[in-house]
Protein backbone atom coordinates (compact mmCIF):
# COMPACT_ATOMS: atom_id res chain seq x y z
CA UNK A 1 0.00 0.00 0.00
CA UNK A 2 1.14 3.50 -1.33
CA UNK A 3 0.68 6.01 2.18
CA UNK A 4 0.90 9.66 2.01
CA UNK A 5 2.10 11.38 4.41
CA UNK A 6 -0.52 13.79 6.07
CA UNK A 7 -2.91 10.71 5.66
CA UNK A 8 -5.16 10.64 8.39
CA UNK A 9 -6.39 8.12 10.01
CA UNK A 10 -10.56 6.77 10.28
CA UNK A 11 -10.94 7.87 14.29
CA UNK A 12 -11.60 5.67 16.94
CA UNK A 13 -14.20 6.71 20.37
CA UNK A 14 -13.73 4.27 22.84
CA UNK A 15 -15.71 4.28 26.21
CA UNK A 16 -13.90 2.79 29.46
CA UNK A 17 -16.04 1.61 32.40
CA UNK A 18 -14.92 0.16 35.42
CA UNK A 19 -15.79 -3.74 33.97
CA UNK A 20 -13.21 -2.96 31.24
CA UNK A 21 -11.03 -2.38 33.63
CA UNK A 22 -11.18 -5.21 35.68
CA UNK A 23 -11.72 -7.38 32.73
CA UNK A 24 -8.45 -5.71 31.37
CA UNK A 25 -6.65 -6.35 34.94
CA UNK A 26 -7.23 -9.92 34.79
CA UNK A 27 -6.47 -10.65 31.09
CA UNK A 28 -3.13 -8.34 31.90
CA UNK A 29 -2.37 -9.66 35.47
CA UNK A 30 -1.95 -6.30 36.35
CA UNK A 31 -4.10 -5.98 39.36
CA UNK A 32 -3.11 -2.67 41.19
CA UNK A 33 -5.80 -1.80 43.22
CA UNK A 34 -5.88 2.11 41.91
CA UNK A 35 -7.65 0.67 39.07
CA UNK A 36 -10.34 -1.16 40.64
CA UNK A 37 -10.49 0.26 44.03
CA UNK A 38 -11.97 3.76 44.56
CA UNK A 39 -10.75 3.77 48.43
CA UNK A 40 -7.16 2.88 47.53
CA UNK A 41 -7.25 5.39 43.95
CA UNK A 42 -7.92 8.44 46.81
CA UNK A 43 -5.61 7.33 49.82
CA UNK A 44 -2.41 7.86 47.28
CA UNK A 45 -3.99 11.29 46.00
CA UNK A 46 -5.91 10.30 42.61
CA UNK A 47 -9.52 11.93 42.11
CA UNK A 48 -10.81 8.31 41.68
CA UNK A 49 -10.08 4.78 39.76
CA UNK A 50 -8.14 5.30 36.56
CA UNK A 51 -7.11 3.23 33.35
CA UNK A 52 -4.04 1.20 33.50
CA UNK A 53 -1.83 3.42 30.95
CA UNK A 54 -1.66 0.31 29.23
CA UNK A 55 -4.88 -0.03 29.01
CA UNK A 56 -5.00 3.06 27.17
CA UNK A 57 -2.01 2.58 24.97
CA UNK A 58 -3.55 -0.99 23.95
CA UNK A 59 -6.87 1.12 23.05
CA UNK A 60 -5.08 3.28 21.19
CA UNK A 61 -2.98 0.70 19.07
CA UNK A 62 -6.33 -0.26 17.67
CA UNK A 63 -6.54 3.07 15.47
CA UNK A 64 -3.29 1.34 13.45
CA UNK A 65 -4.03 -1.98 13.49
CA UNK A 66 -7.37 -1.60 12.08
CA UNK A 67 -6.27 0.91 9.36
CA UNK A 68 -3.32 -1.13 8.17
CA UNK A 69 -5.14 -4.40 8.64
CA UNK A 70 -2.57 -7.24 9.64
CA UNK A 71 -1.52 -5.49 12.88
CA UNK A 72 1.75 -7.42 12.52
CA UNK A 73 2.78 -4.60 10.77
CA UNK A 74 3.12 -2.60 13.80
CA UNK A 75 6.96 -2.80 14.35
CA UNK A 76 7.34 -0.38 17.05
CA UNK A 77 5.01 1.24 19.24
CA UNK A 78 5.80 3.79 22.06
CA UNK A 79 4.31 6.22 24.41
CA UNK A 80 4.74 8.12 27.61
CA UNK A 81 1.67 8.43 29.98
CA UNK A 82 1.13 11.73 30.43
CA UNK A 83 -2.43 12.17 32.46
CA UNK A 84 -4.47 9.54 33.65
CA UNK A 85 -7.82 8.87 32.51
CA UNK A 86 -9.94 8.84 35.73
CA UNK A 87 -13.01 6.15 35.22
CA UNK A 88 -16.23 6.84 37.21
CA UNK A 89 -18.20 4.01 38.81
CA UNK A 90 -21.50 4.20 36.32
CA UNK A 91 -22.80 2.72 32.97
CA UNK A 92 -20.87 6.09 30.77
CA UNK A 93 -17.33 5.45 31.76
CA UNK A 94 -14.67 7.42 30.39
CA UNK A 95 -14.27 8.59 26.41
CA UNK A 96 -10.95 8.27 24.86
CA UNK A 97 -10.78 9.27 21.22
CA UNK A 98 -8.21 8.45 19.57
CA UNK A 99 -6.52 10.41 16.49
CA UNK A 100 -3.92 9.61 14.20
CA UNK A 101 -1.88 11.18 11.30
CA UNK A 102 1.22 9.42 8.85
CA UNK A 103 3.55 12.33 9.67
CA UNK A 104 6.75 10.76 8.13
CA UNK A 105 8.40 7.97 5.98
CA UNK A 106 11.02 6.50 7.13
CA UNK A 107 12.08 4.70 3.71
CA UNK A 108 12.56 1.48 4.15
CA UNK A 109 9.42 -0.14 3.72
CA UNK A 110 7.85 1.94 7.39
CA UNK A 111 6.16 4.85 8.07
CA UNK A 112 5.54 6.97 11.09
CA UNK A 113 1.78 7.56 12.80
CA UNK A 114 1.75 9.93 15.17
CA UNK A 115 -0.94 9.30 17.66
CA UNK A 116 -3.19 11.21 19.91
CA UNK A 117 -5.22 10.11 22.38
CA UNK A 118 -7.98 12.53 24.18
CA UNK A 119 -9.70 11.90 28.22
CA UNK A 120 -12.04 15.61 29.15
CA UNK A 121 -10.17 17.10 25.93
CA UNK A 122 -6.57 16.70 26.89
CA UNK A 123 -4.02 14.47 25.78
CA UNK A 124 -3.24 11.63 27.90
CA UNK A 125 -0.52 9.78 26.22
CA UNK A 126 2.49 12.19 25.10
CA UNK A 127 4.55 11.31 21.69
CA UNK A 128 2.63 8.31 20.93
CA UNK A 129 3.71 6.74 17.82
CA UNK A 130 3.60 3.48 15.87
CA UNK A 131 6.09 2.18 13.21
CA UNK A 132 4.29 0.58 10.51
CA UNK A 133 5.20 -1.40 7.69
CA UNK A 134 3.49 -0.14 4.86
CA UNK A 135 5.38 -2.05 2.05
CA UNK B 1 16.18 7.06 49.62
CA UNK B 2 17.15 7.50 46.24
CA UNK B 3 18.25 4.37 43.60
CA UNK B 4 21.76 3.27 43.22
CA UNK B 5 22.53 4.33 39.60
CA UNK B 6 25.83 2.35 39.93
CA UNK B 7 22.66 -0.61 39.23
CA UNK B 8 22.62 0.85 35.53
CA UNK B 9 24.24 -2.43 33.23
CA UNK B 10 23.08 -4.71 35.21
CA UNK B 11 21.38 -7.69 33.85
CA UNK B 12 18.90 -10.59 35.33
CA UNK B 13 18.98 -14.02 35.04
CA UNK B 14 16.58 -15.18 32.40
CA UNK B 15 13.00 -15.51 32.86
CA UNK B 16 11.25 -18.94 33.06
CA UNK B 17 9.87 -19.97 29.63
CA UNK B 18 6.45 -18.36 28.67
CA UNK B 19 4.22 -20.34 26.23
CA UNK B 20 1.86 -17.71 23.91
CA UNK B 21 -1.54 -19.45 23.78
CA UNK B 22 -4.36 -18.65 21.25
CA UNK B 23 -6.65 -18.48 24.18
CA UNK B 24 -4.32 -15.70 26.10
CA UNK B 25 -4.33 -13.82 22.83
CA UNK B 26 -8.05 -13.94 22.72
CA UNK B 27 -8.70 -13.17 26.25
CA UNK B 28 -5.77 -10.11 25.42
CA UNK B 29 -7.60 -8.75 22.60
CA UNK B 30 -11.03 -9.28 24.08
CA UNK B 31 -10.23 -6.95 27.01
CA UNK B 32 -8.59 -4.50 24.96
CA UNK B 33 -11.77 -4.18 22.42
CA UNK B 34 -9.46 -5.57 19.50
CA UNK B 35 -10.93 -6.79 16.14
CA UNK B 36 -8.40 -7.92 13.81
CA UNK B 37 -9.20 -11.67 13.10
CA UNK B 38 -5.67 -11.85 13.31
CA UNK B 39 -5.93 -12.63 17.07
CA UNK B 40 -8.45 -14.60 16.72
CA UNK B 41 -8.92 -16.74 13.60
CA UNK B 42 -5.48 -19.00 12.77
CA UNK B 43 -6.37 -18.91 9.11
CA UNK B 44 -6.90 -15.25 8.80
CA UNK B 45 -3.15 -15.26 10.66
CA UNK B 46 -1.78 -17.21 7.87
CA UNK B 47 -3.67 -15.31 5.11
CA UNK B 48 -1.36 -12.62 6.47
CA UNK B 49 1.58 -14.55 6.61
CA UNK B 50 1.80 -15.72 10.17
CA UNK B 51 2.14 -19.19 11.05
CA UNK B 52 -0.49 -18.41 13.74
CA UNK B 53 -2.82 -15.55 15.76
CA UNK B 54 -0.64 -12.91 16.28
CA UNK B 55 -1.01 -11.07 19.37
CA UNK B 56 -1.39 -7.46 19.56
CA UNK B 57 1.24 -4.71 19.80
CA UNK B 58 1.07 -4.39 23.67
CA UNK B 59 0.59 -7.73 24.62
CA UNK B 60 4.34 -7.99 25.60
CA UNK B 61 3.66 -6.48 28.84
CA UNK B 62 2.26 -9.36 30.05
CA UNK B 63 5.39 -10.90 29.63
CA UNK B 64 7.42 -8.27 30.27
CA UNK B 65 6.28 -7.57 33.58
CA UNK B 66 6.56 -11.07 34.85
CA UNK B 67 10.30 -11.07 34.23
CA UNK B 68 10.73 -7.37 35.73
CA UNK B 69 9.34 -8.56 39.09
CA UNK B 70 13.14 -9.73 39.52
CA UNK B 71 14.04 -5.74 38.94
CA UNK B 72 11.30 -4.37 41.51
CA UNK B 73 11.73 -6.90 44.04
CA UNK B 74 15.60 -6.63 44.06
CA UNK B 75 16.58 -6.55 47.61
CA UNK B 76 19.72 -4.71 47.16
CA UNK B 77 17.61 -2.02 44.94
CA UNK B 78 15.92 -1.37 47.14
CA UNK B 79 12.72 -0.04 45.42
CA UNK B 80 9.96 0.90 46.83
CA UNK B 81 7.24 -0.75 44.56
CA UNK B 82 4.16 0.89 46.42
CA UNK B 83 5.82 4.58 44.90
CA UNK B 84 5.95 3.21 41.32
CA UNK B 85 4.66 5.07 38.29
CA UNK B 86 4.51 4.60 35.05
CA UNK B 87 6.47 6.74 32.81
CA UNK B 88 6.61 5.27 29.49
CA UNK B 89 6.67 2.25 27.32
CA UNK B 90 7.96 1.43 24.02
CA UNK B 91 7.61 -2.16 22.03
CA UNK B 92 10.10 -2.47 18.98
CA UNK B 93 8.71 -5.99 17.49
CA UNK B 94 11.24 -7.83 15.22
CA UNK B 95 7.95 -9.79 14.72
CA UNK B 96 4.93 -10.34 16.14
CA UNK B 97 4.47 -12.53 19.20
CA UNK B 98 2.63 -15.92 17.87
CA UNK B 99 0.77 -18.69 19.73
CA UNK B 100 2.78 -21.40 20.13
CA UNK B 101 5.82 -19.12 20.83
CA UNK B 102 7.46 -20.33 24.04
CA UNK B 103 9.10 -16.67 25.62
CA UNK B 104 12.41 -16.46 27.30
CA UNK B 105 12.84 -12.77 28.73
CA UNK B 106 16.13 -11.06 29.95
CA UNK B 107 15.77 -7.74 31.88
CA UNK B 108 18.32 -5.11 31.54
CA UNK B 109 18.93 -1.78 33.86
CA UNK B 110 19.52 0.61 31.46
CA UNK B 111 19.94 3.66 33.11
CA UNK B 112 18.81 5.15 36.75
CA UNK B 113 18.60 8.71 36.36
CA UNK B 114 16.87 11.19 39.61
CA UNK B 115 15.16 14.30 39.19
CA UNK B 116 13.54 16.80 41.95
CA UNK B 117 13.62 13.84 44.67
CA UNK B 118 11.89 11.49 42.10
CA UNK B 119 13.87 8.59 40.53
CA UNK B 120 13.65 7.36 36.93
CA UNK B 121 14.52 3.78 36.08
CA UNK B 122 14.74 2.60 32.69
CA UNK B 123 14.09 -1.35 32.78
CA UNK B 124 14.76 -3.34 28.77
CA UNK B 125 13.66 -6.67 28.34
CA UNK B 126 14.83 -8.97 25.79
CA UNK B 127 12.39 -10.96 24.90
CA UNK B 128 12.95 -13.83 22.35
CA UNK B 129 12.53 -17.89 21.46
CA UNK B 130 13.95 -20.41 23.38
CA UNK B 131 15.48 -21.07 20.31
CA UNK B 132 17.37 -17.95 20.65
CA UNK B 133 14.93 -15.91 17.84
CA UNK B 134 14.84 -12.64 19.01
CA UNK B 135 10.82 -11.56 19.04
CA UNK B 136 10.42 -8.22 20.91
CA UNK B 137 12.40 -5.44 22.87
CA UNK B 138 10.16 -3.87 25.61
CA UNK B 139 11.07 -0.75 27.31
CA UNK B 140 9.71 0.33 30.42
CA UNK B 141 10.52 3.66 32.44
CA UNK B 142 9.24 3.65 35.51
CA UNK B 143 8.82 7.10 38.26
CA UNK B 144 9.79 6.27 41.62
CA UNK B 145 8.12 8.98 43.34
CA UNK B 146 10.28 10.56 45.89
CA UNK B 147 9.31 10.71 49.99
CA UNK B 148 8.51 14.19 49.41
CA UNK B 149 7.22 14.81 46.04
Amino acid sequence: MSVEIGTELPPLSVRLTRADLVRYAGASLDFNPIHWNEKTAKDVGLPDVIAHGMLTMAVASRIVAEWVGDPGAIVEYGCRFGRPVVVPNDDEGALVEVTAKVTKDFEDGTVKVNINAAFDGKSVLTGAFARVRVA
Amino acid sequence: MPLDPSFTGRSYPPSQPYDVSREKIREFADAIGATSPAYRDADAAKALGHRDVIAPPTFAIVVSMKTNETVMFDPELKLDYSRVVHGDQNFTHHRPITAGDRLVSVAHIDSITSRMGNDMITVRTEIGTVDGEPVTTARSMLVVRGEDA
